[in-house]
């Protein structure tokens, strides 16, 4: 099969773009493609009153489009408040979608009932930023790591307790400590033991939000490496959902960036964190301070001001424009869609930075096809 | 006077008045608990002057906070068990009263706290709470100290200014509420400001925006700044000096440029290679240090990183047992490990450095 990730919302877009040329595709993950999600959606509804009438929406997520290969790790990136946890929770079906399609392994899951999910829980397992508050304090280790095969009802070739006792193992945890309870074990330890349950059913694929932000700086490695050795002896798929931009960089395979319930671009990790093309994502990386101080003076820094609009109210067309530095009169009335701009680049920009020529003419003609009057559209403003 | 038992008053009194603008000597800070004592602060010393920031960093735990409140002189007496001293531009505040001490907050020292709505009224407009705390230091009428409020949330950045004075803390965002702390710790000009975590609860952008502005607010008032806070980067893009914090002692301080390029203790290496960071080529594999921080009711003998440290066999047994003492090893750069000097070098040229 081919390398080819595009979304469906881009494709019509890349349909009626030339061709662009395209530079030498770096090896990419092979793997079929294993989660799909198109067009997702969650709007919360916002009430008012005794009547608890509708007068708003909170648009938490609003028409994100990926996929994610067997075996890869996708980043997913933002700041606070832009809908990286709702689509992680739509996408483990703890959220019911407000609208679009989630497809596993071929299969459309949106819709599926509590009931036709339960079988799909074995493959589909979630870890969360706080391992204080995710594990029951009155169980044991044991009874938390093995609660899972107890609820599938899952036979054991040597009995529950040795299968624990093997995952307590492979996380790196004292198998002896079956019998603890939770408030004995250090931050890192309960996020491993964490780790361990969620592994418990050999998942094929875990959405891991936050995973580490809880950590101190020298657990946090460990419990990075871990999953990546995971990830290598198990065969898993990650969704990684972090506000990091270093942590993201150095675990994910592709990373998507976020911004008030958008994807405004996804990217290779390499081509993402080199070239980064959407303003906002410019902004992010600029923002992140850098620990060595010889490189503190004569630094480039995008400062961005004030801060993200409500996604009750997002502004129109992009919804970065209120505070974006590139914005024209064109980023106020069109919206800009997401455009595969080489291989595995998409970007959802009127004006990309370090974009070619050739790119910078496929997203004209993409603004175009949505809307723009050509005059407007970006070519005539580059040079 | 408050002074610990093994410090002798006549000895106390025969100390130096330091020339530094705040000096911090042997100061230690304990919790009688159920549990045990809580060694939270075990002998810190260090100095800063006007104009210059030092960086305090260690991870949670490492009794940073503890620190920062011991300087403002906000623990209760009744549980807490404060020793050293604690000099501020000449006056020592360890023996001074707690009324003498709180003179001088807010408006000689002032801190600016991780969570803005502990340091804020949920009840007053932000502006009511800058005019009190600016009124309590200058004896001016509301209507000025009012201009001064509108001026100081200018400065920070506030948008609308004249209007947002009357809005309550919850009317605000989290990075506004941010600012609105800073202008208040800033009304009155301190020339100590610490800055506990100020940005850990924001996001990056956010962070960066408060940074740049604690760094203008610095030049501008020349004040002494303790920046402090688990996140490298923070303390690489403001410090001039570094303090490396471990299990309530200070384990390495050196200039920002040293701490960063010739590290000499096995925990700043430990803390550098854990680090995913940007500005490098992709690291294949972190560098965890093993283990966790350990508890301050049961510090470990010798040296206290000694069960997490790599290193600590190389030292022939001696630090399972023998605490290393802070020492000077080059001119403003200390370490406290029993590694020999010319072994660490090597040890960070070879295995460390390359690796980052
Ligand atoms: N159950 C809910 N009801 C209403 N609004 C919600 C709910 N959950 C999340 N939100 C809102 O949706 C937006 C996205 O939230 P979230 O997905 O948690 O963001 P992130 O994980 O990126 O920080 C936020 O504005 C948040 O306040
Ligand atoms: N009032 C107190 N009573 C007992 N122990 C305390 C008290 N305040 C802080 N501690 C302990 O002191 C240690 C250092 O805490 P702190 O200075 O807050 O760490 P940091 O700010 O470096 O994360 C911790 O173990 C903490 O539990
Ligand atoms: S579309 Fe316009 S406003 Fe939006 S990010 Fe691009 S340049 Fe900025
Ligand atoms: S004294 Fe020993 S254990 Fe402590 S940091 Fe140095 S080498 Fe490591
Ligand atoms: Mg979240
Ligand atoms: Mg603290």
């Amino acid at each position: 099969m081919s390398g080819d990730t595009t979304v469906s919302t881009s494709k019509t877009i890349q349909d009626a773009a030339k061709p662009a040329p395209e530079p030498a595709p770096e090896p990419r993950p092979q793997g079929e493609v294993m989660l799909e999600v198109d067009n997702l959606g969650k709007h919360f509804p916002v009430t008012a009153g005794l009547l608890r009438r509708q007068v708003g929406a909170v648009k938490a997520v609003d028409g994100v489009s990926f996929s994610v290969r067997k075996g890869e790790t996708l980043g997913l990136v933002g700041e606070s408040g832009c809908g990286k946890s709702t689509t992680g929770r739509m996408i483990m079906r703890l959220l019911d979608p407000s609208f679009g399609r989630i497809t596993f392994e071929g299969r459309d899951i949106t819709k599926l009932s509590r009931g036709q999910m339960r079988p799909l829980r074995r493959d589909l397992q979630m870890i969360f930023q706080d391992p204080y508050s995710s594990l029951n304090p009155r169980q044991t280790v044991g009874a938390i790591v093995g609660a899972p095969f107890r609820l599938q009802n899952i036979r054991t070739e040597h009995g529950v307790k040795r299968a624990v006792q093997d995952l307590l193992e492979l996380v790196g945890l004292n198998p002896e400590h079956y019998n603890r309870y939770p408030h004995e074990f250090s931050g890192g330890q309960r996020q491993r033991i964490g780790i361990a349950r969620t592994l418990a059913l050999k998942p094929k694929l875990i959405v891991a939000d936050e995973p580490v932000s809880a950590l101190d700086v020298s657990v946090q490695a460990q419990v990075v490496n871990l999953m990546e050795d995971l990830q290598d002896e198990l065969d898993l798929t990650y969704v990684v959902i972090a506000h990091d931009l270093s942590v993201v960089r150095h675990i994910s395979d592709r990373v998507a960036v976020m911004y008030l319930g958008k994807i405004v671009e996804v990217a290779d990790r390499a081509e993402l964190y080199e070239r980064p093309m959407h303003p906002y994502t410019n902004a992010l990386l600029s923002a992140v301070p850098v620990p060595d101080p010889s490189l503190r003076e004569g630094r480039e820094r995008i400062r961005l001001q004030g801060d993200v609009p409500s996604p009750l109210d997002p502004p129109p067309a992009c919804r970065f424009h209120t505070r974006c530095w590139k914005a024209q009169e064109i980023c106020k009335t069109v919206e800009p869609p997401l455009v595969r701009l080489s291989p595995g680049h998409e970007v959802a920009c009127h004006f990309p930075e370090n974009a070619t020529v050739s790119e910078t003419d496929t997203v004209a003609k993409a603004a175009v096809a949505h809307g723009a009057s050509p005059d407007e559209a970006p070519l005539a403003d580059q040079d | 006077m408050t002074a610990s038992d093994e410090t002798a008053p006549a000895e106390f009194a025969e100390r130096a008045r330091p020339s530094a603008f705040l000096e911090v000597r042997d100061l230690k800070i304990h919790f009688p608990t159920d549990d045990g004592v809580v060694k939270s602060v075990d002998g810190l010393s260090f100095q800063l002057e006007r104009g210059r920031t030092l960086g305090i960093v260690g991870e949670s735990g490492s009794g940073k906070s503890v620190t920062s409140l011991g300087i403002l002189g906000l623990h209760n007496r009744q549980n807490a068990r404060v020793s050293g001293e604690i000099w501020l531009d000449g006056q020592e505040l360890v023996g001074s009263t707690p009324e003498q001490v709180r003179r001088l907050r807010g408006r000689q020292m002032a801190m600016i706290f991780q969570d803005p709505l502990s340091s804020m009224h949920p009840f007053y407009t932000v502006g009511k709470q800058i005019i009190e705390a600016y009124r309590v230091h200058n004896d001016v009428s509301k209507a000025v100290a009012r201009k001064h409020a509108i001026d100081m949330l200018g400065r920070v950045g506030i948008p609308k200014p004249d209007q947002r004075v009357d809005d309550y803390p919850h009317q605000f965002s989290g990075g506004m509420r941010q600012r609105a702390m800073i202008a208040m710790a800033l009304s009155c000009d301190p020339e100590l400001l610490i800055a506990d975590e100020p940005t850990t609860a924001l996001d990056v952008t956010v962070q960066a925006q408060i940074l740049d502005l604690i760094r203008d607010l610095q030049e501008e008032f020349n004040s002494a700044v303790i920046m402090i806070t688990h996140d490298l980067g923070v303390v690489a893009e403001l410090s001039d000096d570094i303090l490396v914090m471990y299990a309530g002692r200070c384990v390495e301080y050196a200039a920002v440029e040293d701490a960063f390029h010739r590290p000499l203790h096995p925990y700043t290496w430990g803390l550098l290679g854990s680090m995913p960071r940007l500005d490098r080529e992709r690291s294949e594999r972190l560098m965890p240090i093993k283990g966790s921080p350990p508890s301050l009711i049961n510090v470990p003998d010798g040296c206290p990183f000694h069960p997490r440290c790599p290193y600590g066999e190389l030292t022939g047994g001696k630090a399972d047992t023998e605490r290393p003492e802070l020492r000077e090893l080059e001119p403003g750069h200390k370490a406290a490990c029993h590694l020999p000097l010319e072994q660490r070098r090597e040890i960070w040229n070879a295995e460390i450095a390359p690796k980052l």
